[in-house]
């Protein structure tokens, strides 16, 4: 049987044992992790990195996410780190050498009812203050753009018109994970899988190794990277931060002509959908109400997902849903990451992106490599701290972005 | 559906209940003394442990009432 198979392609990174030793360890080898390796080696030239992954390279919330794309955000806090990376996104597959499909088809969030409206409208305008294309579109505008969305006002949530960002866009999301795992891995920095950290070891006010499942490995400095995970690994280090692990389910349908040429979001109905490169139309739901880390969800929310997706698409009625999946996401109560200092001097948090984790990556790997290599938080996190929880400088993107990211 | 137990009303679909998260959270004793890292804390930080979790339930739309029940998060499976 194995002889009829053909050749295994060649492997896009080495798979290393884990060294002693590290300056910078980091825990996590998703999106977020391979990106922040990356632009260590590339701007800073920093390559004695280890990126630990407990399971696969990407497995986790970077194979799950809907792979969406914008900076539309409200705040200005949000607008920098947001837009630094969607202008990454703009060049990545030159600066990876690796193809990404990145395809800009603009991102229509939709407007249901008259705080929407104004809602919305505010948000264009801060948008344009912060450089950031955005327009006000009314329902003929909208129809125009996507022709299969139903602007008649017979709906339950009838659509009063949408914020429109041509910019935004969607990219595969595993090439750019292998994008930003090759580049680091050629670059000499170690990516080390089936990795678990089981604990830290501590020396006063740092963290002088990582325990993990394949031994013991000496630090200069650790970027927790995990995700959904993250509360379980501070549960190891004794630090308290305002983190909810919830289950998000995503979901396609089967291969389907090209019907969507955009993306559609509606925050008030809970639907946000796009049409993938090879025809699936890839939709988002809502996270389940409860805490969970069983990267599964209930079908319910699913349900109620596809109601109000097939009243704003009625031409969905009759596809087939191919597969549903779920990931873990940790939420914040403030809709925002947190990232940047902890109360250990050489460890550096970055969670808390909720369900809007993806589109940052190549602009938090970016921020967060310049925070490892000066020791201080890049200016565009530093609006993140775990501090401001304390201090009440929120930055409160649940009336901009609301739950969908 | 994932059906769960209301302790008046005996094991209902998951969709009948809002969950109202960390249970055992107790007002301050004394909010006036609270430093405003305290404060932080009470506000904003609830645990998340992967595993058995102690959290608040109400039935909402069957009796109404709030209980307290024990769940695996990873698994979601209720004790009782």
């Amino acid at each position: 049987m194995a002889e009829q198979l053909p050749e295994h392609p060649d492997f896009l990174w080495r798979t290393p044992e884990p060294k002693r030793s590290y300056d910078v360890v980091i825990v996590g080898g998703g999106g977020h992790g391979l990106a922040t390796a990356h632009y260590l080696a590339k701007n800073h030239g920093i390559t004695n990195v280890a990126v630990l992954e407990k399971g696969w390279l990407a497995g986790g919330n970077m194979a799950r996410n809907t792979t969406l794309i914008r900076s539309n955000y409200l705040w200005d806090e949000s607008a920098a780190i947001y837009e630094h990376a969607l202008q990454l996104w703009e060049g990545l597959e030159e600066d990876l050498g690796y193809p990404i499909l990145f395809s800009q088809r603009g991102v229509l969030n939709l407007a249901h009812g008259e705080q929407d409206v104004r809602d919305s409208v505010r948000r264009v305008q801060a948008n344009r203050l912060n450089g950031i294309d955005a327009e006000w579109l009314g329902p003929d505008e909208v129809a125009k753009l996507c022709p299969i969305v139903n602007v008649s006002d017979q709906i339950r949530y009838p659509v009063h018109g949408a914020t429109y960002q041509p910019r935004a866009g969607i990219a595969k999301h595993d090439y750019v994970a292998w994008g930003f795992a090759r580049s680091a891995d050629a670059a000499g920095i170690d990516l080390i899988q089936d990795c678990e950290v089981t604990g830290f070891r501590t020396d006063g006010d740092r963290v002088t190794g990582v325990r993990t499942t394949r031994g013991e490995i000496a630090c200069g400095q650790v970027a927790l990277c995990a995700a959904g995970h993250t509360s379980v690994l501070l549960d190891l280090l004794g630090v308290r931060a305002p983190l909810q692990s919830h289950p998000l389910q995503a979901l396609v349908s089967e291969l389907l002509e090209p019907v969507h040429p955009t993306i559609v979001m509606s925050n008030a109905v809970h639907v946000y959908v796009s049409q993938a490169h090879k025809g699936e139309l890839v939709m988002g739901a809502g996270v389940d109400a409860y805490n969970g880390y069983g990267q599964r969800g209930a079908f319910h929310i699913i349900e109620r997902q596809m109601a109000a997706a097939v009243e704003l698409f009625p031409v969905f009625a009759r596809a087939h849903l191919l597969r549903t999946w779920g990931g873990i996401v940790d939420v914040t109560p403030d809709a925002s990451p947190i990232v940047g200092h902890t109360p250990y001097a050489n460890v550096y948090l970055n969670c808390g992106w909720g369900t809007g984790g993806f589109k940052a990556t190549p602009g938090l790997g970016w921020c967060l490599a310049d925070t490892l290599a000066h020791a201080r938080p890049h200016p565009f996190l530093a609006p993140f701290a775990l501090d401001r929880f304390v201090t009440g400088a929120l930055v409160d993107e649940h009336g901009a972005a609301a739950v969908a990211h | 559906m994932q059906l769960i137990r209301c302790p008046w009303c005996g094991p209902r679909e998951e969709v009948e209940f809002h969950y109202g998260g960390q249970a055992g959270v107790a007002y301050p004793a004394d909010p006036a003394a609270l430093s405003d890292e305290d404060w932080a804390r009470y506000v904003f930080v609830r645990d998340n442990p992967k595993g058995r979790f102690e959290e608040r339930w109400s039935h909402a739309a069957g009796c109404r009432r709030w209980f307290t029940a024990v769940r695996d998060t990873a698994t979601y499976r209720f004790e009782r």
